[in-house]
């Protein structure tokens, strides 16, 4: 186990370290630091001298450990648009991203299980199939598009809910949350929904197939045989032993929510990492482009690598396994 | 007394057609109206995208066929109608429906593209992968490792951003096809590569390989000839399922505006002009768009779906 949690360890720091690779070199070779972060009537002597003071003739491996060690330290350097430090406008802005992809997993939850052990426990029945067909069209549809035709439903047409922006905030430390207020909660709404619509069919798929192969295991049939209520085999016994996977799959898909946040946030003008992002895009602000991609892909990589080990620990056949897949 | 072996059959176009008529997957295909209706619409779509520049009333690509005075008119269910703007037409006087189908156009050849790259690309290193092992199995894996650890849409965002902050003005619009096309391949050769690394590595070590090695058969031909088509299977599912996600994709990433520019629009850029007049009533110009979108990647989803169940061994 020692051993499994080792490579494990050690596989996800080799991918961190080509992430920040990767990071690197955008950062150093896409626009020159210097041209960006001087102003107009910068001397020569000036863009000299910054050159010197921020390492930029070093040798690649010097800077790129510099910039290692400085992004382990929470140290990504200062923004070209504002000249802000990079870590604080993500720290502003990770609140509002994380409530967003809270809710929306907390959506997917709440919708997606129950329509999958619907669609397996009364199969072929008609709720069953529309919610099957559903679950297609849900896959298929963009997450923008969802957003799109939402906010003309609810905030154009009906006028019911705000399209954009967090509303009120209330600052916990320098946390600031959207959850506690009317007009935050009413925001929220939709950009919830529009963000969690393929994380739903994703779940409700993946609980019906666990459901279907469970519903024919030897222990279902018993209880059935010993006047268990059905309705309490398959909510209870059969239902239980399906949470696994989609434990899993929930923590799986929060890297990639994080990411595709960045959709939703431009659609609802949501003032999260994702609309920074797509901020830094459009100015070229590389800084805070190295920066998202860093912290997104380290969100995704350790949580991969614990879903690995938990999956490890738990089934020891699979410490094998994956040591041999991986390697 | 002489024996006579059975001569193979010609391969002629005629009886390829009798062998598809006869086989599972066609019986599969008639038995599901779901598929033959997705594999309908998709023909559908393609046919009019492709047809577009002789059956549309305009090409909303020439300024120069733009009336300003025919801007902002409704659908043709509206009172307000004109035709022959069935669709009605955006704020520059740009029909609605021809823009659509123009879009669709695009939308559909750079999705294809993609699908294309990254399967030959996925394709050929997975079998190099698996074919030859040690260190450049190794290189390819880990490349293919540190790819699947960062998002789809952030890698395809960063290829399009810095391409186009590199690249001078005038040759950025021209070169924004390809610049999407490689950008969503890049992400999704992996998949493909690990599919058939795994079907070669198995396959690699079976007697026949070895015999076709002893006779000095060359590598390439081996894989191709040999290993290659027997892993085409879960190949052809998710390369069905990927051209709906390639799609998807490009949508998003014109959507975001790092995609195709205003003056050839795809779907997603379609949706993006629209987007900036949802609060001024005019909801067909991003209403429409979506729907053709969501048409083409529902018709695409579904028939990857029927062929991953008429594909599945374990189903028949």
């Amino acid at each position: 186990m020692i051993a499994f949690l080792l490579k494990r360890t050690a596989n996800a720091a080799f991918v961190m370290l080509a992430v920040a690779l990767l990071a690197f070199v955008i950062f150093r070779f896409f626009g020159d630091p210097v041209e960006m972060m001087v102003n107009e009537q910068a001397t020569l002597q000036d863009r000299v001298e910054l050159r010197e003071r921020l390492g930029l003739n070093d040798s690649f491996v010097v800077q790129y450990t510099r910039f290692v060690t400085n992004a382990v330290q929470g140290d990504f350097g200062i923004s070209y648009r504002n000249q802000q430090d990079v870590m604080v406008l993500i720290k502003d802005r990770f609140p509002a991203t994380f409530e967003l992809v809270l809710v929306a997993t907390v959506i997917s939850l709440v919708v997606g299980i129950p329509a999958g052990v619907i669609t397996a426990v009364y199969r072929d029945s008609r709720l069953a199939n529309i919610l099957q067909l559903s679950s297609i069209v849900g896959v298929s549809l963009p997450s923008f598009v969802v957003g799109i035709l939402l906010i003309l439903a609810f905030s154009v047409s009906l006028g019911w809910l705000p399209a954009f922006g967090r509303g009120e905030t209330v600052d916990i430390g320098w946390w600031s949350s959207g959850l506690l207020t009317p007009s935050g909660r009413a925001a929220l709404i939709l950009p919830a929904i529009s963000l969690s619509t393929f994380q739903v069919t994703l779940v409700m798929r993946l609980v019906r197939a666990e459901m279907l192969e469970t519903l024919r295991a030897d222990y279902i049939k018993f209880a059935r045989a010993r006047g268990v209520p059905t309705a309490r085999v398959q909510w209870r016994h059969a239902l239980r032993n399906c949470l696994m996977p989609v434990i899993t799959l929930t923590g799986m898909q929060i890297g990639n929510l994080i990411a595709f946040a960045l959709v939703t946030e431009t659609v609802f003008q949501w003032p999260g990492m994702g609309m920074l992002f797509i901020q830094a895009v459009t100015f070229v602000d590389i800084p805070v482009m190295a920066a998202y991609l860093m912290i997104v892909s380290f969100i995704f990589v350790v949580l991969n690598t614990l879903v690995d080990i938990t999956y490890a620990w738990v089934d020891p056949r699979l410490r094998d396994d994956t040591a041999r897949a991986n390697g | 007394m002489e024996k006579t072996l059975p001569v193979p059959a010609r391969t002629t176009l005629r009886n390829r057609l009798d062998k598809l008529r006869e086989s599972d997957v066609w019986y599969s295909f008639r038995s599901h109206p779901s598929a033959i209706f997705a594999a309908g619409l998709l023909i559908l779509v393609a046919l009019t995208a492709f047809l577009a520049p002789w059956i549309t009333p305009q090409n909303p690509y020439d300024l120069a066929a733009l009336e300003l005075w025919n801007s902002e008119i409704p659908p043709i269910w509206n009172e307000a109608r004109q035709w022959p703007y069935i669709l009605g037409t955006d704020t520059q006087g740009r029909d609605i429906l021809s823009a659509v189908l123009y879009g669709s156009r695009i939308s559909l050849i750079i999705g294809f593209a993609s699908v294309l790259l990254a399967l030959c690309v996925g394709l050929a290193l997975g079998l190099m992968a698996g074919y030859f092992g040690g260190w450049i199995d190794n290189v390819i894996m880990r490349v293919g490792d540190v790819l699947l650890s960062m998002p789809f849409i952030l890698i395809a965002i960063l290829i399009t951003a810095i391409a186009s902050a590199s690249l001078p003005t005038g040759l950025k619009d021209i070169l924004a096809a390809p610049i999407l096309i490689f950008a969503i391949a890049v992400p999704s050769w992996v998949q493909y590569a690990r599919t058939v690394r795994a079907s070669a590595m198995v396959e690699a070590k079976k007697e026949y390989v070895q015999a076709a090695k002893l006779i000095r058969v060359k590598s390439w031909r081996i894989m191709l000839q040999h290993i290659l088509p027997n892993c085409m299977t879960p190949i052809m599912v998710a390369a069905t399922l990927n051209f709906g996600l390639a799609i998807l994709s490009e949508a998003t990433l014109s959507f975001l505006g790092v995609g195709m520019p205003p003056d050839q629009p795809s779907l997603g850029t379609l949706i993006r002009i629209g987007n900036q007049y949802l609060f001024s009533g005019l909801w067909w110009i991003v209403v429409f768009p979506s729907i053709q979108l969501c048409l083409i990647v529902l018709s695409v989803n579904m028939i990857g779906d029927w062929l991953r169940d008429a594909l599945n061994p374990k189903l028949r």
